[in-house]
């Protein structure tokens, strides 16, 4: 024990310059990342703001009750959530996988680095900038979208603010913003594959749908995995940035998501203690999801994030 | 030998060039469209149709914005920290991620997980705004260099460390001998190696700082202190919940308080210093993603 400590102690030393580099940035986690975790306390206290987070009292599990009571938003707010989150995998999650082969099908090289180039500028570009293009572009009264619409002989759609419409414009919109972006790493798993094994299969005769059945598809299969799965962990984020932005009012009640919600009603109407509560089991749910996706990644041979 | 394409091959070939082509003309048409817009009269911007280019060209919507002191206010509030807020993320992270890079850091493991717990589990908007608050940083300038997701990026970090492993050891051992010490060796031997992954790291930073308008919002009050994207946020987010309101009381057709073109050149001004550097931007994203997937 003692001549284990006096190791240690001696390893310390040697590498004190070493150490002395990590402390700035152990305070400054210490400070933003650990120092919240005191004020989780909240979510089973009465917060009131002359008591400060020590001195409210204690409710118990108050908040979580009342979060499954039915006598407010939460249930609405936690469907709302999982729902848009699921379209986003169904939709989000297969389109630059397939615009990638799309992508790989392009001989002409130069209109090809084009079009790439092209897709991934929406990337870089914040939901704020582009909340206020779509909303341009899908007006009702004078936007393109609807012009168009209207000329080939159908009526008007309010997309952003019907509720029959609101969930397909977020996933569309997002779709659009992110497509392009999202082939970079499944070109680079294509750039990756033998080119023998296209070589021996046109030799065998095979046609480019079965070269990407056969060879493309499996080649990167790997990689579609693991991404799959890391997006899983993530159910609960429904899109902060893209929904703050783009949802109204007459929208709420099938676009707001938890994390919309705390703003809203945590930051604005101050209901720490409550909106304490929702954000920790956000918070408790994806680390569980995280941690168990991470696992299964680890099970399947690849490096996870720990 | 060049082997001539099959009927299969060239239908494929067309319902690609089809498809990317409508999704690249879906990018490019709206920025056409608010460039014509913002550079039209106010009666042309409100007409119903495709702008492909302004028929009454104006350049009013252009002298108003930049007429007015917000935007200047948010362009500073931003440009400063952007660069600042920039560069203060690359010296953090690199002299972090250097000791994290030596195997033989005693209790390396314990201090890498210390960083990697935080991308699984965080207190929270409530309790983390409740610090910012108590922290006094409410109002305050220094919110947006120190508050996270800013200052360091856990996941750069991680990138950073990894690039920082796989320089040879021997190039350091050299510098070693010749007498220098930790911080004499990472920056005249490891960080001029590591120019690509700076570079990447940096413009992650850059864009992120660039592009932030949340913290703007939920810590600042003072418009002397408000970022661009914010001010963007009040002239075309928050003025657009005014026309649902007015459509939601059945008062379709109601004054715009802001006009169209006013709205569009400022979409314009914001999104230019962007689209200026996107070679650059394209370039160390890509190269980002590639260290990214490789080194998990």
């Amino acid at each position: 024990m003692i001549a284990s400590l006096r190791r240690a102690g001696r390893q310390y030393k040697k590498h004190r310059i070493l150490l002395l580099l990590l402390v700035p940035a152990l305070v400054w986690y210490g400070l933003f990342y650990y120092a919240p975790l005191y004020g989780i306390q909240l979510a089973f206290k009465d917060y009131r703001i002359i008591d400060g987070i020590a001195g409210s009292p204690w409710v118990g599990l108050e908040h979580f009750r009342r979060m499954f009571s039915g006598t407010n938003d939460f249930p609405e707010i936690l469907r709302n959530t999982v729902i848009i989150s699921l379209y986003h995998l169904l939709f989000g999650f297969p389109a630059p996988i397939a615009l990638a082969l799309l992508f790989q099908e392009i001989r002409f090289k130069r209109f090809r680095r084009i079009v790439q180039s092209v897709s991934y500028l929406p990337h870089f570009l914040s939901w704020v900038v582009l909340a206020g293009l779509i909303t341009v572009f899908l007006s009702p009264s004078r936007g393109v979208v609807n012009y168009a619409l209207q000329g080939i002989g159908l009526d008007p759609i309010y997309f952003l603010g019907e509720k029959a419409y609101f969930r397909f414009t977020l996933i569309a919109s997002d779709v659009w913003k992110e497509v392009g972006w999202g082939t970079v790493v499944y070109l680079a798993a294509i750039a990756g594959i033998d080119p023998h094994l296209y070589e021996a299969a046109r030799v065998d005769g095979a046609g480019r749908w079965k070269m990407i059945v056969r060879i493309t598809l499996p080649g990167i299969l790997p990689v579609i995995v693991i991404l799959f799965i890391l997006r899983v962990g993530h159910v609960l984020d429904g899109g902060f940035d893209q929904v703050l932005n783009l949802y109204n009012p007459a929208v709420y009640e099938v676009g707001d998501i938890i994390d919309t919600y705390v703003y809203r009603v945590g930051i604005n109407q101050m209901q720490y203690g409550f909106t304490t509560a929702v954000g920790l089991f956000k918070n408790a749910v994806g680390f569980a999801l995280l941690v168990t996706v991470n696992w299964i990644v680890k099970r399947l041979g690849q490096e996870g994030l720990f | 030998m060049r082997i001539r394409p099959t009927a299969e091959e060239k239908w494929f070939q067309a319902v690609a060039i089809l498809i990317v082509g409508l999704l690249s003309l879906s990018i490019l048409y709206p920025f056409v469209h608010l460039i014509s817009v913002s550079f039209s009269t106010p009666t042309e911007a409100i007409r119903p149709g495709f702008h492909l280019y302004p028929r009454e060209i104006s350049l009013e919507a252009y002298r108003k914005t930049f007429d007015s002191r917000q935007i200047w206010i948010g362009f500073g509030n931003t440009a400063f920290r952007t660069a600042v807020g920039t560069a203060l993320s690359l010296l953090f992270m690199a002299l972090t991620a250097y000791p994290l890079s030596k195997r033989d850091l005693p209790h390396r493991t314990f201090y890498t997980m210390v960083f990697l717990f935080t991308m699984f589990f965080q207190g929270g908007l409530i309790p983390t705004y409740l610090l910012v608050k108590q922290l006094g940083l409410l109002d305050s300038r220094l919110v947006f260099l120190v508050a996270p997701p800013f200052l360091i990026s856990t996941f750069s970090l991680l990138i950073m460390r990894n690039f920082f492993a796989s320089i040879p050891a021997e190039l350091e051992d050299a510098a070693r001998i010749d007498g220098a010490g930790d911080l004499r060796t990472l920056f005249s031997i490891v960080l001029p190696l590591s120019k690509p992954i700076l570079a990447t790291v940096g413009l992650w930073s850059a864009v992120g700082h660039w592009n932030s308008w949340f913290d703007g919002m939920l810590y600042i009050q003072d418009s002397s202190k408000m970022l661009l994207q914010t001010y963007l946020r009040r002239l075309v987010v928050e003025n657009r919940d005014q026309d649902v309101q007015a459509l939601m009381d059945q008062m379709i057709g109601v004054q715009d308080v802001i006009p169209e073109t006013v709205k569009a050149a400022a979409l314009i001004v914001t999104v230019v210093p962007i689209v200026a550097l996107y070679p650059f931007l394209q370039k160390y994203f890509v190269q980002g993603v590639m260290i990214g997937s490789l080194k998990g």
